[in-house]
């Protein structure tokens, strides 16, 4: 029982990293229908913003931790939005695939300069948060991990206030149910997408340096496993289903860790896409997902 | 004899001829060139997926991979016993070769069938996903069957892959790819790319289109990976990964996805191009991924696209 317990903790705050990339894979699906490949290389340069970042502050303080955090959002919303305004608005209306194809290129392009910047070797990652093992009963629980989940519900709640109790928010809503309908009641487009593709890499970004302290290496191809399995969360929620994602990304993180703890854990990258191709066959419009038909 | 099968038999005689007069050739250059044919054979036979029935498969790494292990095994498990004691001479290691070979391919095809069958239901850039995610699933079982070297590999494979394997392989892929699409069966192929629902409105099984090039793409995948196996003599899991399918989907995109003559051209060309590169190796995959972005922002339709031929709008 202990066993399981620990290892549910250890598979929820995993979850909770999912579920912040899961988001912005989400939230780009819901306003322009294709996958952001290089939405995993953000959450990439999130992490490697925080470590630049976190050699300027104190090392190991609160304050100085949310500031690394605050920062690496800040420059990730920036790339992401330089991503949607170089790379895909001059698509807009193109092929899904012209579009997917531009996605992976942008992604192998931020991988292997980063590995020109950065250099491939991977690097520990800095401990910018204060770190404590605490005894909760028989569990023993790195303060890493709490605030790993602590983090990332309060980063949901935000996000879910801005998505439902803003005009920015409704906006994007409204363009995510129709883009034309949308822009005739006069939204901007282009300011929606925007702003949809900041909020997403703003969240990978925090996702990156919480993913890189729990597993505190990082190297320039680091985005592309957890970018990945997040997207598998995001399918399984749901896409295009902001409570889904979050939902998804806790089921998948907890699975991996539990299968991880088993004796298939060789299987352990295997299993997320197992997962992905049971829902897409059984149920393709995710768990929390409206099914929509076909119009021809 | 029609005019495509000549033009088989006079490649297939060419690639031997070369073949056989390839111990006064370059070393150098014979390795390159042989590089050049497997990224040959496996450009022609993604395109037959990608660009002819327009699925956009993510996975082609998996099923060489699946080619190169079963025909590896063959070769190594099977070989020493059925050649006997003397080596088998030159004809008895070309059967085996062929036989690893075909062995390979049709693992490979099944193993096409097998995912193609659920995963076609899918459609653009969920179907892409699947098959990635198919392709990351073969590598992990070959990383953990320890019978086929676990994430160390294999090595020591014979060096059976010649000029003349390859070059031949290469002729048949082309062949059996052209001579599909440009039959009346094969017109379905091109329906499904252009309307899938005007097609199935016709009245064409666009899913069984579907599954046949899927399949038949498989096989030559499988085929390309055991000449791999045979010609490097040293596979590990890891050098059929995500990558490996980008390098392949980025030669049919780039040679204009459907076109076979462009397909090659750029199979060729992506080939070469490391090798010129390769004081400034360290910016090859960077100009790989702005050649990526930058061709789908000027020219979607591909480098080697001539303009309208054909269906194609």
């Amino acid at each position: 029982m202990t066993e399981f317990l620990q290892q549910l903790l250890n598979g929820l705050s995993l979850g909770a990293i999912y579920a912040l990339i899961a988001l912005g894979y989400t939230m780009v699906y819901g306003v322009l229908r294709f996958i952001n490949f290089a939405h995993s290389d953000v959450f990439m340069i999130g992490a490697f913003a925080g470590y630049y970042l976190g050699q300027r502050v104190p090392a190991g303080t609160l304050a100085g931790g949310l500031a690394v955090m605050a920062g690496a959002m800040v420059i990730c919303a920036v790339l992401g939005m330089a991503i949607e305004r170089l790379a895909y608005r001059p698509l807009r209306g193109a092929p899904t695939l012209n579009v997917l194809i531009t996605a992976i290129g942008v992604s192998l392009f931020l991988q292997y300069t980063g590995q020109l910047i950065f250099g491939a070797t991977p690097r520990t990652f800095p401990q910018l948060f204060p770190a404590a093992r605490l005894s909760i009963g028989p569990l023993s629980v790195s303060s890493n991990q709490l605030l790993v989940i602590a983090v990332a519900l309060v980063l949901m709640i935000a996000l879910q206030l801005i998505v439902f109790r803003t005009r920015i928010g409704t906006a994007m809503r409204a363009v995510s149910l129709n883009p034309n309908a949308a822009r005739l009641v006069g939204v901007n487009n282009d300011v929606v997408i925007s702003f949809t593709f900041g909020l997403g890499s703003a969240l990978a970004a925090a996702g990156g340096i919480l993913y890189a302290m729990n597993y505190p290496s990082i190297d320039p191809l680091m985005g592309v496993m957890p970018g990945l399995k997040a997207f598998v969360a995001a399918i399984l929620g749901g896409i295009g289903n902001i409570p889904g994602a979050a939902l998804g990304g806790l089921l998948l993180g907890t699975v991996e860790t539990f299968v991880g703890g088993s004796a298939f854990s060789t299987y352990k990258d295997a299993i997320a896409f197992a997962i992905l191709i049971l829902i897409l066959l059984l149920r393709p419009a995710g768990l929390l997902g409206r099914f929509v038909a076909e119009k021809v | 004899m029609p005019r495509p099968l000549l033009l088989l038999l006079a490649a297939l005689a060419v690639s031997i001829a070369i073949s056989a007069a390839s111990a006064h050739l370059d070393p150098y250059f014979l390795d390159v060139a042989m590089g050049v044919g497997i990224a040959i054979i496996l450009a022609v036979s993604l395109n037959l997926v990608n660009g002819h029935t327009g699925q956009f498969s993510l996975g082609h790494a998996g099923f060489m991979a699946v080619g190169a292990y079963l025909s590896s095994a063959v070769t190594l498990f099977l070989g020493p016993s059925l050649l006997g004691a003397d080596g088998g001479g030159p004809l008895g290691q070309g059967l085996l070769f062929a036989g690893a070979l075909a062995c390979g391919g049709a693992c490979a095809a099944c193993a096409g069938l097998l995912i193609g069958l659920p995963s076609l239901r899918l459609k653009g850039d969920y179907l892409a996903l699947v098959t990635l995610g198919f392709g990351e699933i073969i590598r992990v079982i070959f990383q953990n069957v320890e019978a086929l070297g676990g994430a160390l590999g294999l090595i020591g494979m014979p060096p059976y892959t010649t000029f003349g394997w390859i070059y031949g392989c290469a002729a048949l892929a082309v062949y059996t790819v052209a001579c599909l699409v440009n039959s009346t069966y094969g017109r379905g192929f091109l329906a499904t790319r252009d309307d899938e629902i005007a097609a199935e409105a016709v009245g064409l099984d666009t899913t069984r289109y579907k599954i046949v090039a899927f399949v038949t793409g498989a096989f030559f995948a499988g085929v390309a990976g055991g000449l791999f196996a045979h010609f490097k003599l040293a596979i590990d899991p890891r050098g059929f990964d995500f990558t490996r399918s980008i390098e392949i989907v980025v030669m049919v995109i780039l040679g204009g996805m459907g076109r076979t003559a462009g397909v090659i051209a750029a199979a060729i060309l992506l080939t070469l191009l490391p090798e010129i590169l390769r004081p400034v190796a360290e910016y090859r995959m960077i100009l790989y991924s702005l050649l990526l972005v930058v061709l789908m922002l000027l020219r979607p339709q591909g480098l080697f696209h001539r303009g309208a031929k054909g269906v194609r709008p």
